[in-house]
């Protein structure tokens, strides 16, 4: 047991020696969620339109002037004819153009359906989506500002934001990032180091060594379990404090969970490490079985109900799509054990699942 | 210039005798865009609702049956209380409920007018925005089919706008049309950038850069040497992708297909001169992957590929001057879908062009051969 | 020409002075034996007149060439080995000598025809298309040897070049170094085998980062009275331990 901290304790040294690494290894989760945090939004704001008005009333001046004034849109060119809209569109630049047909007052005083075109560049499709309905609705609300009038048979329709009524976009980043930091920094570093010393030959040294083996794979994980649970922590400070995160439920619960989803991303880490003694493939390896589907398929940026079934259907082999509901079920609804008890069992289970099989590999590569 | 060719024949005879890692090299990106590309959806879709009827009269029957034959939303039940619609929230059975009042029928004849409220899971707030936009389009629907039935109207009293929305580019406002472009280049980013960052500290932690040092080879034939293969092969993926996106997702090649290869180059030459910049300044290849993904996550975060970069902060902004997968995403998204030409885009070429330079210059300055 | 010159050579890593002011000439031709305990300076000493490291301070010139301000023509005109087997693993024998040819400027011709030699030489005809990872110690470090004489430089570096090799595999790899010496080349080798050091020209023996002694292998005998460079060595090394 001495001899195994004493092993530890050179581990450890080792990590905090690289200071590089380390530095990243702290800044990565900081830079993420500020970056999240106060970078990324898919809210509209002065958003670059083209008008192409070949009415010229004043009819057409207050609609433009009412769209200018939400905010959301900004003018960047007044076009003269139809053909420069797609001219203008290639460079990129702009991202709808409104139309005003002539006869617009005419048509518009005299009764008769008067008509506007929205066209919306929708190679971005999302922007074209919400710029087509920020648009429309000012330009309603035009019309129903000249009507003045309400119209009867009104339904009221009064939405209640449950959970998030600020619909904080925290909410859903920050147990995201916490689960890919997570998973980063316990299986891809396992799994390269352990890879590295592999490769070096140094591992043999090791075996060597009156070091059973489960010691050194042991030795050289739990200092990663430290760092990740440090890191952990951090993000989870920087949630609550900086971003004004909710911490609904329990504390402990929720540093458990976190325990136990760096032990399942330890144990993916040491299982990807038996099956290579190549860093390359070690460190590819973890890159495409886990980073990118995690980023992608756990639900943390797309929603799961919304890819293809197959697609669903595999999101259930990835770990972070069920810790990621554990974190919110915690700290945001504040439910407790029992809610969240599958979920957890599911984490288990692919924690041994995985141990199992790097103990087959190892013992076979030994024999 | 001679020398370069050898080094090149050796890198390729190097990456062709890793088996496994040319094999993850081709396929992984190519199944990753495939999947990756299926995944990346925003629309919202298969919306839970439960509703709490307390009205139980024709109107709410027949606000309830819209939501039934809408494909977005799916009907679970009724729930009798508040209370168990609530609890139904919180244990993700449902993502909105729709709660009805009493008297709902009644007043709307009555007083002209009455409420409905929709509860909406807001922990995915722009989920929950675009639930509650969909829900509240189909109120509002209801609203004026029961008022046309009831409220007489004269032709003519009513000054009315009709608006017209076009999607160019993407009239069916396909996700993939918009995607594929993106993961595309993000993943020759990834390969190229994390491939080409290990390679040389590789050499140094083997012992075979110093046996190369001893030699009088020149910086520059070093790193064009190490350069040319991987850029070769970040081709090769970008022609592969090519054809993923064409024949899978039928994303449109509206324009010059050259241009476009003209473009993959020049961004390949600057992910793989990353790479080799972060490699010669790195002394362990767990140094260069952790240096290596730090500023590829940065890189795709702020390319806006998950959210437009003109809704970013001005400091973000500042930051995407430099960030090469903002240029290269727009460049695609350009041409492939509205056909844009050089003329266009010629801006981002420029810039692309600078950071490159910069980049493959940096790299070739800070290569020592001596301590 | 005297093949490598140095005046207080000296290298420091902060406060360590890891080769402190050496001083000494290698004619060319010569055998130059290169001696001391692990950690006594050997390999930076030796990494500054490759050009590898810059010294602190001090000139050297190897070749004709300053160390400072010449590296490069240093490096057309010297061969290295290290101490770590530093071929490509994952490249072929041919592939190995043909890469190492090409980064000389040699000529296409040239390179067949020394690869053609040094296989038969070496006699690994039948490996030269197997993977250099799966040759033995032995001759893997005749290999390396092989690649860092390929360009025929006038001064050839060995770092430890038979450390971890058997003693008949050691006999072979000291006749290369004989046959290589009778060609003109200058050899500078370092080693802590004292068998050695007997067949070297000349031997300098170094002590915490400086040279203690300087002279032939029988010279040092007969200055140390004893019968062996092992007793030389032994006197040398003991005497800076007491101090």
């Amino acid at each position: 047991m001495k001899r195994f901290l004493a092993f530890v304790k050179k581990e450890f040294f080792h990590i905090l020696r690289d200071r590089r690494t380390l530095l990243i290894l702290f800044g990565l989760p900081f830079v993420q969620v500020l970056l999240f945090g106060f970078a990324l939004s898919n809210e509209i704001k002065n958003a670059n339109i083209a008008i192409l008005d070949n009415d010229k009333s004043l009819h057409t001046q207050q609609i433009t002037a009412r769209l200018l004034s939400s905010g959301y849109f900004q003018v960047y060119q007044n076009l003269s004819s139809y053909k420069e809209i797609d001219q203008t569109f290639r460079k990129g630049v702009i991202k709808m153009v409104v139309v005003f047909p002539t006869q617009f007052s005419y048509d518009y005083e005299h009764g008769r359906t008067a008509q506007i075109q929205i066209i919306a560049d929708a190679s971005e499709q999302n922007t074209a989506i919400s710029l087509t309905n920020y648009a429309s609705a000012i330009i309603q609300s035009y019309t129903t500002s000249v009507a003045g009038s309400i119209a009867p048979m009104y339904i009221d329709v009064n939405t209640r934001m449950v959970f998030n009524p600020e619909l904080k976009g925290a909410f859903v980043f920050v147990p995201g990032v916490m689960t890919l930091v997570l998973l980063l920094v316990s299986a891809m570093m396992t799994s390269v180091t352990i890879a590295r010393e592999k490769e070096m030959g140094t591992m043999e040294v090791l075996f060597v060594s009156p070091l059973s083996q489960w010691q050194i794979i042991l030795g050289k994980v739990i200092p990663y379990l430290a760092l990740s649970f440090v890191n952990g922590c951090v993000i989870l400070i920087l949630g609550v404090f900086l971003l004004e995160l909710p911490m609904n439920g329990n504390l402990l619960l929720l540093l458990l969970e976190t325990l136990l989803f760096i032990f399942l991303a330890l144990s993916i880490g040491v299982f990807i490490s038996s099956l290579t003694d190549s860093q390359l493939v070690a460190m590819f390896a973890s890159m495409v079985i886990m980073l990118l589907p995690t980023i992608f398929l756990s639900g943390f940026i797309f929603p799961i109900e919304s890819m293809p079934k197959g697609l669903q259907v595999i999101s259930n082999v990835i770990p972070a799509k069920y810790f990621i509901r554990i974190v919110k079920n915690i700290m945001i609804k504040g439910i407790g054990m029992k809610a969240v008890a599958l979920d957890t069992l599911v984490l288990a289970a692919m924690a041994l699942f995985f141990i199992g099989l790097s103990i087959r590999n190892l013992k076979t590569h030994l024999a | 210039m001679r020398k370069i060719l050898f080094i090149v024949e050796k890198e390729f005879k190097q990456i062709f005798r890793n088996v496994v890692l040319l094999r993850m090299m081709m396929i992984a990106p190519v199944m990753q865009l495939v999947l990756l590309s299926l995944a990346a959806n925003f629309e919202v879709k298969n919306l839970k609702i439960a509703v709490v009827d307390q009205d139980h009269s024709t109107f709410s029957r027949r606000l309830v049956s819209k939501f039934q034959y809408i494909d977005n939303f799916k009907l679970t039940g009724f729930t009798p209380s508040y209370k168990l619609a609530e609890e139904q929230l919180l244990l993700d059975k449902v993502d909105i409920v729709l709660a009805i009042p009493a008297h709902f029928e009644r007043d709307l004849y009555r007083d002209n007018r009455s409420g409905v409220q929709l509860m909406v899971n807001a922990i995915d707030g722009s989920k929950a925005g675009i639930a509650s936009g969909y829900a509240a389009t189909i109120i509002q629907d209801f609203n004026g089919d029961i008022r046309i039935e009831n409220v007489p109207m004269r032709k003519g009293e009513v000054q009315q706008v009709d608006i017209v929305n076009q999607y160019w580019y993407n009239p069916r406002l396909e996700y993939r049309t918009f995607m594929v472009p993106g993961i595309l280049f993000e993943l020759l980013l990834l390969v190229g950038g994390l491939i080409a960052a290990l390679n040389i500290v590789r050499e140094k932690e083997m012992g075979t850069m110093e046996q190369l040092n001893v030699t009088p080879i020149q910086k520059h034939e070093f790193i064009l040497g190490k350069l040319i293969p991987f850029v070769v092969i970040g081709l090769v993926q970008f022609t592969l992708g090519l054809i993923v996106a064409k024949f899978i997702f039928r994303v449109p090649m509206e324009g010059s297909l050259l241009l476009l290869y003209v473009f993959a180059l020049l961004f390949l030459i600057l992910c793989v001169g990353l790479g080799l910049l972060i490699s010669t300044i790195s002394d362990t290849m767990q140094q260069a992957m952790f240096v290596a993904f730090f500023m590829l996550v940065l890189f795709i975060l702020l390319s806006g590929l998950f959210s437009p970069t003109e809704n970013m902060p001005q400091w973000a902004q500042w930051l995407d001057t430099i960030n090469p997968l903002k240029y290269i995403i727009e460049v695609a998204r350009n041409t492939m879908l509205k056909g844009s030409t050089f003329a266009d885009v010629r801006s981002h070429f420029f810039a692309l062009l600078a950071i490159a330079l910069a980049i493959n210059g940096l790299a070739i300055w800070r290569y020592r051969k001596t301590v | 020409m005297k093949a490598v010159i140095t005046n207080k050579l000296t290298k420091k890593f902060g406060d360590f002075i890891a080769t402190n002011a050496i001083t000494f000439e290698v004619e060319e031709g010569e055998i130059f034996g290169f001696l001391g305990a692990n950690g006594a300076g050997k390999t930076t000493a030796m990494r500054m007149l490759c050009g590898l490291l810059t010294p602190s301070s001090g000139e050297a010139q190897v070749a004709g060439f300053d160390v400072y301000t010449q590296t490069e023509k240093i490096k057309q005109n010297i061969g290295y080995m290290s101490q770590k087997f530093s071929l490509y693993e994952d490249l072929t024998i041919r592939e190995n000598i043909k890469f190492y040819g090409g980064i000389y400027g040699l000529r296409l011709a040239d390179i067949n025809d020394k690869t053609a030699g040094i296989l038969e030489k070496l006699q690994l005809q039948n490996v030269a298309d197997a993977l250099t990872a799966s040759l033995p110690l032995g001759w893997k470090q005749k290999l390396a040897f092989s690649v860092a004489m390929l360009h025929q430089p006038k001064v050839v570096f060995l770092d430890e070049p038979t450390g971890g090799v058997d003693p008949i595999t050691r006999r072979q790899f000291w006749e290369m170094i004989y046959e290589a010496a009778s060609r003109g080349t200058t050899i500078f080798v370092t080693t802590h085998y004292m068998d050695e050091a007997e067949y070297c020209n000349r031997v300098s023996i170094m002590v915490d980062g400086k040279i203690q002694a300087l002279d032939t292998p029988k010279g040092l005998k007969e200055t140390y009275r004893v019968d062996s460079m092992d007793g030389v060595f032994q006197i040398l090394a003991r005497g800076t331990s007491t101090k």
